[in-house]
């Protein structure tokens, strides 16, 4: 009972995520690349997009404190930290970088910033969100991808 | 989409032969064919480089453009390139158009985060025989190699 228990608890976590919107379809294809050879693929893909993607942050941080601020250097480091977050599913966080370029487009620093600050929520929203659940599909039976119910 | 085999006579294609499996397109059956997934993004080549270990192919990777180039200069052969437009020290375009006047008439297939079709169209002027958005998906490479396959 209690593996069963365990078992749904890990799945209602992973459903949650695509209800709520932090991930797409892309993390589901991350998922069915995993296998026996690979058990934790999508762990270890989302453990080196925060480790990656920290040193993007950092540089865009440092990059809209300068005077003025140079919109094709901040375009550039976001349509990476955009292409990482995309390749991991990362829903919340791409819609943010997608505002933050529109911003850039036009020169408005203020929205950048703005922006920029509701990615940086969304990124860690998201690693907690992703911590907790990798915690618990470690601990509990093995789960297989399967698309979330609509 | 015109594909040609590489000319250069250092290739090293190993041949698989298994039987067939009746009513699929059974890729087990063909040769074994030789990627090289150029991308200067550690999760992508991660997440290629998984999707192309589901088939019977020999992966390398490249981090640049500078990097795919020194490979084929040093004699490696590939069947298919996917490649990166954004790289540090040299990127696809210019690694394509090197590649390609180095004599590399394999399939090189761009894979670009830039959505635009004119920026696709900019980057397929550079020698490519097609440009995709990245990542790519596990149907897209089964494609590409069915591609290879029967223009093998």
């Amino acid at each position: 009972m209690e593996r069963n228990q365990m078992h749904r608890q890990v799945s209602v976590m992973r459903q949650s995520l695509f209800d709520q919107g932090y991930l797409d379809e892309q993390f589901i294809q991350l998922e069915e690349l995993q296998d026996d050879a690979n058990p934790n693929f999508v762990e270890e893909v989302v453990t080196l997009y925060y480790r990656d993607s920290s040193r993007l942050i950092l540089s865009i941080d440092q990059a809209l404190e300068r005077n003025p601020l140079d919109f094709n250097k901040l375009d550039t480091y976001m349509h990476q930290f955009k292409g990482s977050s995309t390749s991991i599913g990362a829903k919340k966080v791409k819609a943010e970088c997608t505002q933050f370029r529109e911003y850039c487009k036009v020169g408005n620093g203020e929205g950048c910033m703005r922006t920029f600050q509701q990615a940086k929520k969304e990124y860690t929203i998201l690693k907690r969100k992703l911590e907790a659940y990798f915690q618990a599909r470690q601990s509990g039976p093995s789960e297989t991808a399967c698309r979330p119910r609509n | 989409m015109v594909f040609e085999k590489g000319a250069s006579s250092l290739k090293s294609v190993k041949a698989i032969e298994t039987g067939k499996v009746a009513g699929t397109n059974n890729l087990a059956t063909e040769r074994k064919f030789s990627v090289l997934v150029v991308d200067d993004d550690a999760i992508i080549r991660k997440i290629h480089s998984k999707l192309l270990s589901k088939f019977p192919v020999e992966i390398q990777v490249a981090v640049n453009g500078k990097e795919a180039v020194d490979l084929y200069r040093s004699g490696a052969f590939f069947d298919l390139v996917l490649m990166d437009m954004e790289m540090p020290i040299m990127n696809g375009f210019e690694a394509t158009k090197e590649l390609r006047a180095l004599g590399l008439k394999s399939l090189i297939v761009g894979v670009t985060a830039r959505s635009s079709d004119s920026e696709k169209k900019a980057f397929m002027e550079a020698g490519l025989n097609d440009c995709h958005a990245k990542p790519l998906t596990s149907e897209m490479v089964k494609s590409l190699l069915q591609e290879l396959n029967k223009n093998n």
